[in-house]
């Protein structure tokens, strides 16, 4: 007869001292470990619910502007340092980290228009309503010395905005028209102008630096090539384009921010259809801004929130609002894709988490391990009912709720419209048109 | 990818091997061609260059036969739908560079890469079933589950490999040849194992009140046990150490752990009770009246409860909620077994029937005939594979419960069996009167074959209560004569797992796994018979939602577009060509179309002749509308 008993020995399975961590040997076997399914369901469930739980997103509000704020600007070498411009023609430097301003410039009669850091960090332009361009150093005056601008130009007429070149000691302005300028030099390289129309605003692509984008009021949106004299083609929406952003990944992408709510996703090579339309605004959307990633954008509108958009989706993943926000007028996401910074009519510069339910700090490493599981298993059960709700469960100001809810009417009494149309005529004669192919008027080269 | 080496080729290999093993071993100062010219064996040149080749073949042939592991895994690969594509590129990569094992001093590790995994083990920690057809959906989301069964694949061979470092192997008993093992005693085998082991065999005399029921804790370390008369008692049973004896002055027909070893529900003569460890009754959950069985679920937190009134109640033991109670509608209950795989409760039932219950479901979800008699017992393996039965026709009998119910195999027994229990690897115990027999099969959570008992063993009184201690290899008889605990060797699962069931845990470690169980309690109404159902495609309200979609739009927003040819360049396509290209691509669609349905047709057909027309036609047949 042979026989063996188990028999365990407590010594490898009890710790040694209190000093020590207890031991936990691990059998993978499923049938130890019943219900993997519903268990993970649940505990998806749970993260799920923290994840609202601990959605704080608001960080600090920047207040000490006597007016607006109409425009942000990012250091390209600094992650603490921002810059805004007021409509009283203020600029202010503010550092994020102590969340003070820590110089003020009084840099133009009326509203400042544009403003925009060098790509090496030592100075920025800003444009104003006093028909100037104004550059700046970075660093405050020392001790007895006036504040004064390194360089001022004066222009003909308004600018309206200001964007500077991602390499070359170049920068765009656009007004009447969009011009390009040496740094050096007190008159631009070239203008370029395609119809008679007051341009918003213009932005450089950060990968093929020599490409620029504008928008008009005339309703167009206008790609340009630096190297050459005249505009490349441009595209016409049914509304006017507040201002656009390309994409810092994908050199060809970019995001409309327009009049008509939506937001579009262009692909330079394709103007004719959006590669995406974005819609969850209830109100003219005015700035649009990259994460560095390339992966989402945000969006500051009238209806007084800031939106997240991944780009690949139409609907918003994502909505802001403070009682006290008023209409935002400009946003920024910060280089490290962790804050969104936007600045309102109210005079403030708000801080949030692009994440709104992400932990600051250093992570220990079991927490770390623990927060990367529950991501994981709400990626893996997301598109289950309970689930989808509760992660898409937004609280929303009464205005906004019911634009929504009026909106949502009059798309569906369009909708019905046409469905009756098409079922009382030809057949083929009212062809389906996709969203995406509504909104864009024309294509001109 | 070459692996093994043609069994033409075999012959002369072996035969170079024995020539290179007389030949003085190469050291690396030596250059690679020294032995070649200084070989003993003359010949031609020719010849001798062959050799060479042949020589290098061999090696390249051992190289590959020690990375045999990654051969068999490519077979497992082959099997799946899709190919990994970066450990093929690795593969090739290895293959590409067989030097880069050699270490400076030329020696090669014996054991080069992760270490082999066999597909059998890997297959036990598979998750999706390989012969079901991914369903059909945008070529967007076919990657992407693709992708996901690649990583679950990776993942069950991590798994499978994690299974190399389990220290524990399980018990087992041989007999010598000829020998029954079911000669052999209790007495005999306390005599042969250690000291340690032999502790866990002991009798209770307890013969003053009545026949004993008895439970486990779920982590193995605690007994509980109730006679019939109203003593009830909690003890350690490794260190014998008693936690509380109470005499409930009531009869009391059955006794259950809670979620730990700090409760226990008490089924007596009126009302379910719930005591602590110390003794104290904490409820009396007058909700459940005349209870004649208890079950506990562990991870949904619901004590179950089956009475003489026929009702069957599902008890949520964290808030203190009834969930459900179901009337079963068969009269008396008085036999109840969870299946511990999906946490359904089989009853079984006087008219020799047992059925399955969930509490969202009013009706039982399956009802098999399994005795001509009632059924006396019932039990299901902890795989949720095989539900052993037994009925008053003394037979016993054993069922799948992968979906066919069939009985899988049978025997009658003398007297028949009044009790049955499963252990964790699959033994089958039945306690037959005063005796207990185990049948055993071929390794873990195999079907236990039932021509010759594994153990057997007579007790002092007959058997009221059976039950296999978890992760020890023993076997809980409560009797009329008191407790036996019985050695059965092979019975537990001999390694652990620390998170989920550990029978060293400290107290801080108890509390710990407690808060995390009750944040994962499992609710009630996920209770089905797939357990993983909840993980898959949930293709009918899929579908549902995909055609209201599309009346509520008024056209189909997925349909492809009707076919539109493209204009070729400049005066090549006149209007009259681009019609007839359309034509002709719409004609082949029709035609398809046409053949498809004909096919399905011919299908159906087929199927309608094959099917046996059952009874003889009978000319009242006319009649039949």
């Amino acid at each position: 007869m042979k026989v063996k008993m188990l028999s365990r020995n407590p010594d490898n399975y009890v710790r040694e001292t209190k000093l020590d961590l207890q031991r936990v040997p691990r059998n993978y076997d499923p049938t130890l470990h019943p219900f993997e399914v519903p268990r993970e369901y649940i505990r998806a469930l749970n993260a799920t619910k923290l994840e609202r739980v601990f959605a704080k997103p608001f960080l600090a509000s920047l207040d000490g502007h006597r007016d607006g704020v109409n425009c942000l600007a990012k250091h390209p070498k600094s992650l603490a340092t921002v810059l805004s411009g007021a409509c009283d023609g203020e600029v202010k430097i503010w550092n994020l980290t102590n969340r003070k301003c820590i110089r003020t410039i009084q840099a133009h009669e009326g509203f400042v228009r544009g403003i925009c850091t060098r790509f090496c960090g030592t100075s920025f332009f800003t444009v104003g309503d006093d028909k100037t361009v104004k550059q700046w150093k970075m660093d405050g005056p020392s001790y007895g010395e006036v504040e004064e601008p390194l360089h001022t130009i004066l222009g003909k007429t308004v600018y309206t905005g200001i964007d500077h070149h991602w390499k070359d000691p170049a920068f765009a302005t656009c007004g009447q028209q969009v011009d390009i300028w040496d740094e050096q030099r007190t008159n631009p390289i070239c203008s370029m102008t395609w119809g008679f129309d007051s341009i918003n605003s213009v932005k450089f692509n950060p990968i093929e630096t020599f490409i620029l984008g504008s928008c008009a009021s005339d309703r167009n949106i206008v790609l340009y090539d630096m190297r050459q004299a005249t505009p490349l083609k441009k595209v016409i929406l049914d509304m006017r384009t507040n201002t656009i952003c390309w994409n810092p990944m994908e050199a060809f992408i970019f995001t409309a921010a327009n009049e008509d709510y939506n937001l579009y996703t262009f692909d330079m090579r394709a103007l004719d259809t959006p590669v995406k339309v974005h819609m969850d605004h209830v109100s003219a959307v005015l700035d649009v801004d990259y994460c560095p990633t390339g992966k989402e954008f945000v969006s500051a509108s009238f209806d007084k929130s800031i939106r997240i958009f991944p780009v690949n989706k139409s609907r918003s993943r994502e909505v802001y609002h403070t009682k006290r926000m008023q209409h935002v007028i400009c946003v920024r996401w910060t280089a490290d894709s962790k804050y969104i910074m936007c600045g309102s009519d109210e005079m403030n510069i708000r801080l949030w988490k692009a994440n709104a339910s992400e932990k600051l700090g250093v992570l220990a490493s079991r927490e770390r391990a623990a927060q990367d599981y529950n991501q994981k298993l709400k990626e893996k059960f997301q598109h289950h009912p309970q689930i989808k709700r509760i992660a898409r469960h937004r609280h929303l100001p009464k205005s906004i709720y019911s634009q929504i809810q009026e909106q949502r009417i009059m798309r569906e009494a369009r909708r019905r419209k046409e469905l009756n149309r098409r079922k009382h005529s030809k057949p083929g004669s009212v062809p389906v048109v996709e969203e995406r192919k509504k909104h864009v008027v024309a294509v001109v080269k | 990818m070459e692996t093994v080496p043609r069994p033409g080729k075999g012959v002369p290999l072996k035969k170079d091997k024995l020539q290179a093993k007389r030949k003085k071993p190469r050291r690396y100062w030596e250059e690679e061609t020294a032995p070649t010219a200084a070989g003993a064996s003359p010949g031609p040149p020719r010849k001798k260059k062959k050799n060479l080749e042949l020589r290098r073949q061999k090696l390249k042939n051992a190289h590959n036969s020690k990375k045999s592991w990654s051969s068999k895994k490519s077979q497992v690969t082959k099997k799946s739908r899709e190919q990994r594509r970066p450990r093929e590129q690795k593969n090739l990569r290895e293959q590409k560079k067989p030097g880069s094992q050699q270490s400076l001093s030329g020696a090669q590790d014996p054991f080069p890469g992760p270490a082999p995994v066999p597909v059998q083990k890997a297959r036990k920690f598979c998750r999706i079933d390989k012969s079901k057809k991914l369903p059909h959906s945008l070529p967007k989301t076919q990657s992407k589950l693709e992708v996901a069964e690649a990583l679950e694949e990776e993942i069950s061979i991590k798994a499978a490999r994690s299974e190399l470092l389990l220290a524990e192997e399980p018990g087992f008993l041989e007999g010598d040849d000829g020998e029954d093992t079911a000669k052999i005693r209790q007495a005999d085998i306390v005599e042969a194992v250690d000291i340690a082991s032999a502790a866990k065999h002991f009798d209770l005399n307890l013969r003053q009140f009545g026949p004993y029921r008895l439970d486990y804790s779920r982590t193995g370390r605690h007994m509980t046990f109730a006679g019939r008369r109203g003593h009830v008692a909690a003890l350690d049973w490794v260190t014998k150490k008693l936690m509380c004896e109470i005499n409930v002055m009531e009869a009391v027909r059955d006794i259950r752990f809670l979620h730990s070893e700090a409760l226990l529900a008490v089924a007596q003569n009126r009302w379910l009770h719930i005591y602590d460890n110390q003794g104290i009754e904490l409820h009396c959950v007058r909700r459940c009246d005349r209870v004649t069985r208890l079950e506990f679920l562990p991870f949904h937190f619901l004590l179950t409860t089956a009475s003489e009134t026929g009702f069957l109640t599902y008890l949520d033991v964290s808030v203190g909620k009834i969930v459900a109670a179901l009337n079963a509608r068969a009269g008396r209950l008085n036999v109840m077994a969870q299946n511990p795989y999906n946490a359904v409760i089989h009853l079984g039932h006087s008219n020799g029937t047992v059925s399955l219950w969930s509490p969202s479901v009013q009706e039982p979800l399956a009802k098999i005939l399994c005795h001509r008699g009632g059924v006396q017992a019932v039990a299901v393996d902890s795989t949720g594979t095989y539900m052993a039965t037994s009925g008053l026709d003394h037979q016993l009998k054993v069922f799948d419960l992968r979906g066919t119910y069939q009985p899988l195999s049978a025997r009658t027994l003398p007297l028949g069996a009044g009790h049955l229990a499963f252990s964790q690897r699959g033994l089958l115990a039945a306690g037959m009167g005063d005796v207990v027999n185990i049948w055993t099969g071929q390794g873990k959570a195999t079907l236990p074959a039932l021509e010759r008992p594994y153990l057997t063993h007579r007790l002092a009184g007959p058997v009221h209560g059976l039950q296999f201690c978890p992760f020890e290899d023993v076997l809980g008889v409560g009797h009329s004569g008191g407790i036996t605990s019985m050695l059965v060797p092979g019975a537990a699962e001999p390694n652990f797992d620390g998170l989920e069931s550990n029978p060293y845990r400290s107290r801080k470690q108890r509390q710990e796994w407690e808060v995390k169980a009750l944040l994962e309690k499992v609710p009630a109404e996920l209770i089905c018979l797939n357990p993983r159902a909840l993980a898959e495609v949930d293709v009918i309200s899929l579908e549902q939602r995909k055609k209201e979609r599309m009346e509520r739009l008024g056209y189909d927003p997925e349909a492809k577009a009707p076919f539109q040819p493209k204009p070729k360049r400049k005066g090549r396509s006149s209007t009259g060509s681009m019609v007839k290209r359309k034509k002709k691509v719409l004609e082949q669609e029709h035609r398809d179309k046409v053949r498809q349905s004909l096919e399905e047709q011919q299908k159906q057909q087929k199927q309608q002749k094959a099917k046996p027309t059952g009874v003889q036609p009978s000319a009242l047949d006319r009649f039949v509308r």
